[in-house]
């Protein structure tokens, strides 16, 4: 068989607030350019093909699976991962705080989509019914949490924002 | 002691995993790793006659082509069981870490080490195998008849195990006059476990040793099955478990961690990883045993059972894996749930060219609860009584002993949780009112309990190890050989130990990664068993540690060792509680005194010799809408006794997964595969339909609180239980909306169309 | 790491035109949710890519002087459902790919590769059929439009000659103008799935909203490509409405569709499902163009 002739390009993009370059194999996906050549970990591989949305990266603001995402097209465009949503001094987002208080974290693998998910969902600042908010984070899977505590925290944080008084789960313990 | 306990502690991992930091076996390992592929047969059940590698070895950036002809002439096991000395007991060995004799479509045939996965991928493509082809099976019953195709050999009929129960005597109490006779045959299918993350490991060897990270829910079995699939003595082995994204039972089975070390010995020692894709997931890791039950009930009029009889066909597919215990358990579970004096069951566990089946979240018992549970509505349908009233009349009574594991139900559980899921669905109203509807949208409710135990004492090995090691400021590192897999273990863990100790519950820092070579020996993440055998090995521990404390106290402050106490973080003189020193002071003194420096640790092996039932139920509440043959479910409940809640918001969450995969095998989920070939049709995420967050309703869960009288923390199962009872109150929910009785699971619009034809709802 | 031999980025229509004439076994990638996952799974591995995801110039919704309706190729599904003009003229369709996948597919998913793939299931293509599309596909020859029932050539297959890629759909303001219509997906899950059954309905009534000027009904997966009931559609021109109609109209659909039995669904499943969906859609189209029902 013939040696395949690598072919790379340079791309230049905006990462969590800062310019960043890599040159870069063309057959790469923005999924593993994040995890190989910026070690996030918050990117995460449960599918590869766009199905289960581990790996959901916010491009121009827009939700992605970047398992499906080729890294060249990351070219010019401003991408924010989960890295990029904690305050500089570790602070967690209210989502994420929202998320800790809930229960909604269990083995933490779905965990970084859902929250970036949430995090563009709340940045339209509008108030969402519990049906509209199970529509908009449909395209995560989660095996752990049968979904109940993570509509519970991403609500909670809505009505943080929103200046409301969030509702109160009743525990039939 | 108790003020950390019972409190909703937020998880000691959620900050971790919340910013995505939290390492998982993938992010560990370095970038500069071989990468192995493994090449599956393209044929459900024949012999490998030939492997052209030629081909795959030029492809530019192959290390090596490794074939099923080249793998060491030994089979191993893979259950995640405790092992057994006694050779009778010990799992069945019955694959090699390639296999000649292929047994499912995705067995393994074939390594490629490439430098990077798309070497990897063309090699795969460029290998050429070469079989001779045999004729395949794909059910229970048809493997077992005569003349099927022998799946192993010397494995008569395909029969890897057959187990019975005897009480009184069928026969003879069936021909009491009067019975009502209730038959029915239910089915259950195929599933996977669906973590989220898949399974993979990496493996180098290391000073003469081969290690491994993996992930796993069992590292130290896991160190012993890659020992016995290797020929290594057990301690050239040394696996290391970081966090893993999800297990559910898939993860109790060592699966790829022998061959990929296996594969790292053929280079070298080199850094080889193994990751299985989805697609690999689903057919090549384990799936959930489908069963096909028969159940015969013989009725009196006024609701009394007179005699029973089960039969139940586990599909083993093509490998042991943790093989008869499966369909073993709810077998067992028939004649204690609902005792009847005269009892005949029998269960076999059968070979057939699927893939392999293994452990998943339940056991056996969500099989037997779709059988069992929608059986008992069937019963109260021929009968013309409620299916409360029947299970109020006929469920096992308070004080009932199971003779084999000497399991009491101490409290009355089942009318407990019954009354509480009745009261927050409006059970008995909506019950009656939704009898005899007309029309396109129907609603119906319905009810099914579950039968559960904890941990798997008498069966089989029940200890815990913990240790626990001070430092200069009285925090303490934890460390136990029980897995850290999503369920919260390191956190119920923590709160047990900081009352046991009598430290703030910031002082507990639990070390999550368990490593064989410096963990304590735990079996793993398994049968529900993580808080209640934790429980006993903490509060062990715990109290040697705090008599070395308080010994040093007695050193440190004259004051005898009995007059001491250790209260949240404090020396404390009982007498007038005064506060003597710190804990930090006083470990500090210690390990830094110029005359007697302690290194203050405790670590100490519990015995369990117990083992404790675990119960409760399931409402659910559904819409139908008969001419789109769709099942909306409306609202679910779910109610434990799981007796004291450690953590309660944890066992809610807890719950709500349990729930959630319930949903999915009572209404979606199912592997299909293709008859002609034996290939599944669906393994993938789009194809394979485990709910999303729009296919739920609000999952609500709700406890009852009897303390567990054999637990140092009154607690008993809870991770695997909520899986149990929900697919089959979904069933009876449809029956009390419709009048179908649907015999198997899932319910799809598929089997709807099916049944409500057949029914004359929908005409054509 | 995806396995292709090479990739040619696009800069313009100009340029992606070229790469198809200078590459004619490349295949074209514009949002990648298919191709990416085919060549995964090894069916297009090693394949050249020509990729047009960044060409902008054919990214958006507008009217043509003539009043068409103009949905750019690379428009995602979450830009064709926010956008105004699909709201105002062909909502429908703003629904109808709004149940494509999940968010994040819908974010990456176009409608051109949606409709180029050949795909019957596609959640996009029944009513693009029901709604007569125009294919505008620009090629060395400069443009040329075709009718999107004669696009899909058969299954997997459509009309994309050397050279060209597909730079618009059309509506023709004939096709849209006082019409309402309705998408029901029928699948397995509520999100993250592929149509067992897709019905698109849509009707223009008298200005009494008593009668059906016109209706029209189309299918994905009723057929190897996504088809149209010309037998509803002519039983109902011209007919009073009713409920009774709804009912004649959706037994008529069984005179065109032509299911297959597959492990996915039944064929007379798949039929049950188009009658009563036919049925369904077309009594809310009536609904939202005004008529009692």
């Amino acid at each position: 068989m013939e040696k395949h002739q690598i072919q790379y390009e340079t791309v230049r993009f905006h990462l969590n607030g800062r310019d960043v370059e890599r040159t870069v194999d063309v057959r790469a996906s923005l999924t593993d350019m994040l995890r190989n050549d910026f070690r996030m970990t918050s990117v995460k591989k449960g599918c590869e093909v766009g199905e289960c949305g581990a790996c959901t990266v916010l491009i121009d603001g827009e939700t992605f699976n970047s398992c499906i995402y080729l890294a060249v097209w990351a070219q010019g465009k401003h991408i924010r991962t989960l890295e990029g949503v904690l305050g500089s001094d570790g602070q967690l987002s209210d989502v994420q705080q929202a998320f800790v208080e809930e229960a909604a974290i269990q083995c933490g693998f779905c965990t970084p989509g859902f929250v970036l998910t949430a995090e563009e969902i709340l940045e339209t600042g509008r108030e969402y019914t519990d049906e509209q908010l199970r529509k908009l984070l449909s395209g995560h899977l989660c095996r752990c949490t049968g979904y109940e505590n993570i509509l519970r925290a991403v609500k909670k944080a809505m009505y943080r924002r929103l200046g409301k008084e969030p509702p109160q789960y009743s525990q039939h313990t | 002691m108790s003020k950390q306990v019972g409190k909703n502690a937020a998880r000691v991992d959620a900050y971790d995993k919340v910013t995505g930091r939290a390492k998982y076996t993938d992010d560990l390992c370095d970038r500069g790793a071989l990468v192995v592929k493994v090449c599956r047969s393209t044929i459900a059940h024949g012999f490998v006659k030939a492997i052209d590698t030629s081909a795959a070895e030029t492809v530019p950036g192959v290390v090596k082509v490794l074939t099923c002809f080249d793998v060491p002439d030994i089979e191993f096991p893979t259950a995640g069981h405790p092992w057994s000395t006694d050779p009778a007991h010990q799992d069945v060995a019955d694959r090699k870490l390639l296999n000649r004799h292929v047994r499912y479509y995705g067995d393994d045939v074939a390594a490629v080490i490439a430098e990077d996965e798309v070497a990897a991928a063309q090699a795969l493509r460029a290998i050429r195998v070469e079989y001779e082809e045999l004729p395949f099976v794909l059910d229970a019953q048809e493997a077992m008849k005569d003349g099927a195709p022998q799946i192993h050999e010397g494995c008569k009929n395909n029969i890897l195990a057959h187990s019975d129960v005897r009480r009184g005597d069928y026969e003879t109490a069936r021909q009491e006059p009067g019975l009502i006779k209730v038959e029915g045959w239910y089915d259950t299918p195929t599933v996977q476990h669906c973590h989220i993350e898949n399974h993979g490991c990496f493996a180098y060897q290391e000073a003469g040793r081969v290690v491994v990270v993996t992930s796993t829910q069992i590292p130290h079995i896991v160190r012993r099955v890659v020992a016995q699939a290797l020929g290594l003595p057990w301690g050239k082995v040394r696996i290391i478990k970081p966090y893993i994204g999800g297990g559910f039972g898939n993860k109790q089975d060592a699966l790829y961690e022998p061959l990929c070390a296996w594969c790292s010995t053929q280079v070298g020692g080199r850094l080889v990883k193994l990751e299985c894709s989805r697609e690999e997931t689903f057919v090549s890791n384990r799936v959930r045993h489908a069963i096909r039950t028969h159940i015969i009930s013989y009725v009196r009029p006024d609701g009394t059972l007179a005699a029973r009889k089960l039969e139940a066909f586990s599909n083993q597919g093509a490998y042991a894996s943790h093989g008869h215990g499966v369909v073993a358990k709810g077998m067992n579970a028939f004649p204690q749930l609902y005792p009847c004096p005269n009892v005949e069951c029998d269960s076999w566990t059968v070979y057939t060219n699927r893939p392999a089946a293994g452990a998943m979240r339940g056991y056996g018992i969500p099989q037997a609860m779709f059988a069992g549970e929608s059986h008992i509505d069937d019963i109260c349908k021929a009968i013309g009584m409620s299916p409360l009233e029947f299970r109020r009349k006929n469920l096992m009574p308070v004080g009932y002993v199971d003779g084999f594991s000497k399991n009491e139900l101490y409290s009355d559980s089942f009318n407990q949780c019954m009354n509480k899921g009745m009261e927050l669905l409006d059970y008995q109203r909506k019950y009656q009112e939704y009898q005899n509807q007309t029309g396109p949208l129907r609603r119906g409710v319905g009810l099914a309990v579950f039968w559960y135990n904890t941990a798997v004492w008498p069966i089989s090995l029940e200890s815990s190890s913990c240790r626990m090691v001070l430092n200069q400021d009285g925090s303490l590192q934890f460390q136990t050989g029980e897995t850290e897999i999503g369920q919260g273990c390191d956190t119920v863990y923590s709160q047990m130990v900081a009352d046991a100790v009598g430290i703030p519950l910031s002082d507990v820092h639990v070390v999550s990664t368990q490593d064989t070579d410096v963990t304590p020996f735990g079996t793993g993440a398994y049968a529900s068993r993580q808080t209640y055998i934790g429980g006993f090995s903490i509060v062990q521990t715990a109290q040697a540690l705090r008599e070395r404390i308080l010994n040093i106290a007695h050193e440190q402050t004259r004051m005898p060792a009995a007059t001491l106490d250790l209260v949240d973080g404090q020396i404390v003189r009982k007498s007038d509680g005064r506060v003597l020193k710190s804990l930090g002071e006083l470990a500090t003194e210690s390990l830094y005194s110029l005359e007697d420096s302690q290194h203050i640790t405790a670590e100490t092996t519990a015995q369990i010799k117990s083992n404790a039932y675990s119960f409760g139920c399931s409402f659910a509440e559904v819409e139908v809408d008969i001419p789109m043959c769709k099942v909306k479910l409306l609202r679910l409940v779910n109610v434990h006794d799981c007796g004291r809640l450690i953590n309660p918001a944890l066992a809610e969450a807890q719950v709500h997964g349990g729930m959630s995969m319930a949903i999915g095998y009572g209404l979606s989920e199912e592997l299909k595969f293709d008859p002609k070939t034996g290939r599944v049709l669906n393994g993938n995420l789009l194809d394979y339909k485990l709910s999303t967050f729009m296919d739920h309703p609000t999952l609500e869960a709700a406890f009852v609180e009897n303390p567990e009288p054999t637990s140092p923390y009154g607690t008993k199962a809870l991770g695997e239980p909520p899986a149990c009872s929900p697919a089959p109150a979904i069933r009876n929910a449809i029956l009390n909306a419709t009048g179908v009785a649907i015999d198997s699971c899932p319910i799809t619009p598929h089997i709807l169309y099916r049944k409500f034809r057949e029914a004359g709802l929908i005409q054509e | 790491m995806y396995d292709m031999k090479a990739l040619y980025q696009a800069k313009s229509v100009a340029d992606a035109v070229a790469l198809r004439l200078a590459h004619p076994e490349a295949q074209i990638i514009a949002g990648g949710s298919d191709v990416l996952v085919q060549m995964r799974e090894g069916k297009r591995a090693g394949a050249e890519l020509i990729s047009i995801q960044t060409l902008d110039e054919i990214r958006g919704v507008s009217l043509d002087p003539d009043g068409t309706l103009r949905i750019g190729s690379l428009t995602s599904f979450s830009h064709i459902t926010r956008d105004s003009l699909i709201q105002k003229y062909i909502n429908v369709l703003g629904q109808a790919v709004d149940q494509v996948g999940g968010p994040q597919i819908r974010n990456i998913g176009t409608i051109g590769g949606n409709t180029c793939n050949g795909v019957t299931s596609a959640d996009s293509a029944s009513t693009l059929h029901a709604w007569d599309a125009v294919v505008e596909l620009t090629g060395p020859h400069g443009v040329r439009r075709q009718p999107i029932q004669e696009f899909y050539i058969r299954a997997g297959v459509v009309d994309i000659r050397a050279g060209e890629i597909q730079t618009a759909i059309l509506i023709p303001k004939e096709s849209y103008e006082n019409c309402f219509g309705y998408y029901i997906k029928y699948a397995m899950r509520s999100a993250m799935d592929i149509a067992t059954l897709g019905t698109s309905v849509n009707v223009r009534l008298s200005a009494d909203k008593k009668t059906v000027e016109r209706a029209r009904v189309a299918f994905g997966v009723a057929g190897p490509v996504p088809l149209r009931a010309v037998h509803a559609e002519e039983l109902a021109a011209g007919q009073p409405v009713s409920l009774e109609l709804a009912e004649r109209f959706a037994q008529a659909v069984k005179e065109d569709i032509n299911p297959r039995d597959s492990w996915r669904a039944a064929k007379d499943f798949r039929i049950h499902i188009a009658v009563e969906s036919a049925k369904r859609a077309f009594i809310e189209s009536v609904k939202l163009a005004g008529g009692d029902l």
